[in-house]
């Protein structure tokens, strides 16, 4: 077969970095010299000695340049560009993982190219609802035996996005691909995590390396501070209704400013997960001082500051003003038809559903707390609660959260998805309406298609599942 | 590469995953997932598309999640291309990874009815409405992607690698 032969031959230079034959790539820098070759200028500011035109004129990059260029062994890159590149980190999940890995198989590839590269997480069915689905539990579970992968995350343990932060498998510079559109949630930490398909994914586990086009960069600069209980999931609502859900299609964001010290890395997560849903490729925050200890708590590492030169050229840069927002929420049945609470108040929901990757962590869960002590959910009304991980859930028992929540009246379910995709525990049935703190309020994506799903934050959320309608969070907590 | 003639289905903006491959029927097998595509909004299509037709939708087509199974449902359906204002980046990465054409084509609302004929060049990246005579640009691919497209998908591409390696 001439044709395949055609294609080996035009694909053979990803199995060979070293032999760049092609001009696209050569080696791949290792991952520290990203974030320890810096250099501190006078005023304080770091930049990426790396990053030398071949003239030894430097050329201001972007995140996602600086990363794609070191990973695919180039001292630069432009938006525009394809580059082939080293992957550092791949993730699957239950939803895909069988599939991809018999991909793998039937494709001549009995292992991954490195298999502690590889994560594995049961996450999305979990535990299992169905006989199909505890059938293909076991096959991925023989799969990852077989396939001698280390890091195995099995049902209970958490959400991948999560687990891919709290267990350390993060760090600022890496670049992370996951059968998982909301794996841009890792450029909270500074990481280029982008979703890409089962077929492409068996082709990373196979030669450890993909194409990528280099993504123009869409800077958001953050002034100011939050005003509790507005959140950082309102932060990147209020950016869904106001610059569209395609803003970023094709494109990295950055968020930059004073008020992203302002933000948690919990808050970060957030904001990062739902990049996807305004169309980025990369989300990414700046590897600062809050990022350095979230991590250096999870793996141990000295972490460097990572982030943009500051001559790196933007394709568009927009200003949010943290102090003027109010909580948001987006109506059905696009994330970006959004309001402010206040617009909306008085809609009555069915159930409120408070976990995801986006928003099922302590301070989420915390912040429902705060609002629901000694008070008690709306009759007609079903509050799940879902915590994002098992560390969370059991940091949530410890502190009297958990026990607050199941005295409002919530139905606590195991680490995991829960309802969020619309796979089991709190389908929503014709004509109801829910409330979430997830990233997806498209149409049937819960259960029935003649159901209706609003998103807002946790605070938002809990309020509404208090009075049995939406309500703003003001009502109840005041800054 | 070749030209694609097809008759025109036609969607609007933001078609998400969802609707084009619901997460209820995550495992269930192919022949019953290309019954769901689009059953929200378009109940004629998964019952009536015909092998060669071409879907054309408006902006962020394919919005949502990485299931690969959404250009996989179109394409068990037959559908030869999907031709749209804009893609969501996943959706787009997915359908030529399987061997699905995909091409940006700003304006194509405008210019063709449910029903017409269409002309896709591959070559000239260009469609043409053969009922009214229109004719617009689209986005030309990538090598990669060409590259992947005559091959059948990546999947072929990676199966001569692991024979070769063998
Ligand atoms: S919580 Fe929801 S959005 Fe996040 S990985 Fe699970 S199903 Fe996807």
């Amino acid at each position: 077969m001439p044709a395949a032969r055609a294609a080996s031959a035009r694909f053979m230079h990803l199995h060979q970095p070293n032999t760049a034959g092609d001009g696209l790539s050569g080696p791949a820098v290792p991952l520290q010299d990203i974030t320890k070759d810096q250099t501190e200028r006078s005023d304080g500011t770091r930049f990426c000695i790396m990053n030398l035109h071949p003239g030894g004129h430097r050329l201001g990059m972007t995140m996602a340049e600086k990363i794609l260029a070191r990973a695919s062994g180039r001292a630069n890159v432009r938006p525009g560009e394809h580059v082939t590149a080293a992957v550092d980190l791949a993730l699957t999940h239950d939803i895909f993982a069988a599939d991809l890995f018999d991909l793998l198989s039937d494709s001549g590839f009995t292992c991954p190219w490195d298999a502690s590269k590889v994560v594995v997480v049961l996450d999305h069915l979990v535990p299992a609802p169905t006989v199909v689905a505890a059938t293909v539990h076991r096959r991925i579970r023989e799969h990852v035996r077989r396939m001698g992968i280390v890091h195995f995350y099995d049902a209970g343990a958490g959400i991948c996005h999560q687990l891919l932060p709290e267990r350390g498998h993060v760090r600022p510079g890496m670049l992370i691909v996951g059968t998982d559109s909301h794996t841009t949630t890792h450029g909270a930490l500074g990481a280029a995590g982008t979703g890409i398909g089962t077929s492409e994914m068996a082709y990373v586990l196979a030669t450890g390396r993909l194409w990528f086009r280099v993504p123009e960069t869409v800077r958001f600069i953050l002034h100011g501070r939050l005003r509790r209980p507005v959140a950082a999931k309102d932060v990147v609502l209020s950016i869904a209704g106001r610059f569209g859900a395609d803003v970023a299609q094709y494109r990295a964001i950055e968020f930059a400013g004073p008020g992203v010290a302002e933000l948690t890395v919990a808050g970060r997560l957030s904001v990062s997960n739902m990049a996807v849903e305004i169309g980025a490729k990369f989300g990414f925050f700046p590897a600062d001082a809050k990022t350095a200890t979230y991590l250096q708590a999870r793996t141990g590492a000295v972490v460097a500051p990572f982030g943009p030169d500051p001559d790196a050229t933007y394709a568009a840069t927009h200003e949010i003003d943290l102090d003027a927002l109010a909580p948001q929420v987006a109506l059905p049945h696009t994330v970006d038809n959004v309001r402010p609470v206040s617009e909306v108040a008085g809609i009555a929901v069915d159930q409120a559903f408070i976990g995801s990757c986006t928003n099922g962590r302590l301070e989420d869960l915390e912040q429902a707390a705060e609002i629901l002590r000694g008070r008690h959910i709306s009759t007609g009304t079903r509050l799940v609660v879902v915590p994002a991980s098992a560390e969370i859930l059991r940091e949530a028992e410890r502190c009297g959260v958990l026990a607050t929540l199941v005295d409002a009246g919530a139905i606590i379910l195991p680490p995991g998805c829960g309802p969020c995709f619309g796979g089991h525990q709190g389908l929503l049935g014709p004509g109801e309406r829910c409330i979430g703190t997830h990233n997806r309020n498209f149409q049937g994506r819960m259960g029935s298609p003649e159901a209706e799903i609003y998103l807002g934050s946790p605070a938002t959320v809990a309020v509404s599942a208090l009075f049995g309608r939406i309500t703003d969070p003001r009502r109840v907590l005041v800054a | 590469m070749r030209v694609i003639n097809g008759r025109v289905w036609k969607v609007g903006d933001s078609i998400s995953t969802d609707l084009l491959s619901p997460g209820a029927y995550a495992y269930a097998p192919l022949e019953v997932r290309r019954q769901h595509v689009l059953e929200t909004v378009h109940p004629r299509f998964a019952r009536e598309a015909r092998p060669g037709d071409v879907l054309v939708a408006g902006r962020n087509f394919g919005c949502g999640s990485s299931r690969e199974s959404a250009p996989e449902n179109l394409k068990a359906l037959g559908i030869a291309a999907v031709v749209a204002e804009s893609f969501a980046r996943i959706f787009l990465r997915n359908a030529i990874a399987i061997g699905l054409v995909a091409v940006t084509c700003p304006g194509i609302g405008a210019i063709v009815e449910e029903g017409d004929p269409l002309d896709l060049d591959l070559e000239a990246f260009s469609v043409t409405n053969v009922r009214t005579g229109a004719s617009l640009p689209v986005h030309p691919l990538s090598s990669e992607m060409r590259e992947i497209l005559e091959h059948g998908g990546i999947l072929a591409v990676l199966k001569a690698l692991g024979s070769r390696s063998r």
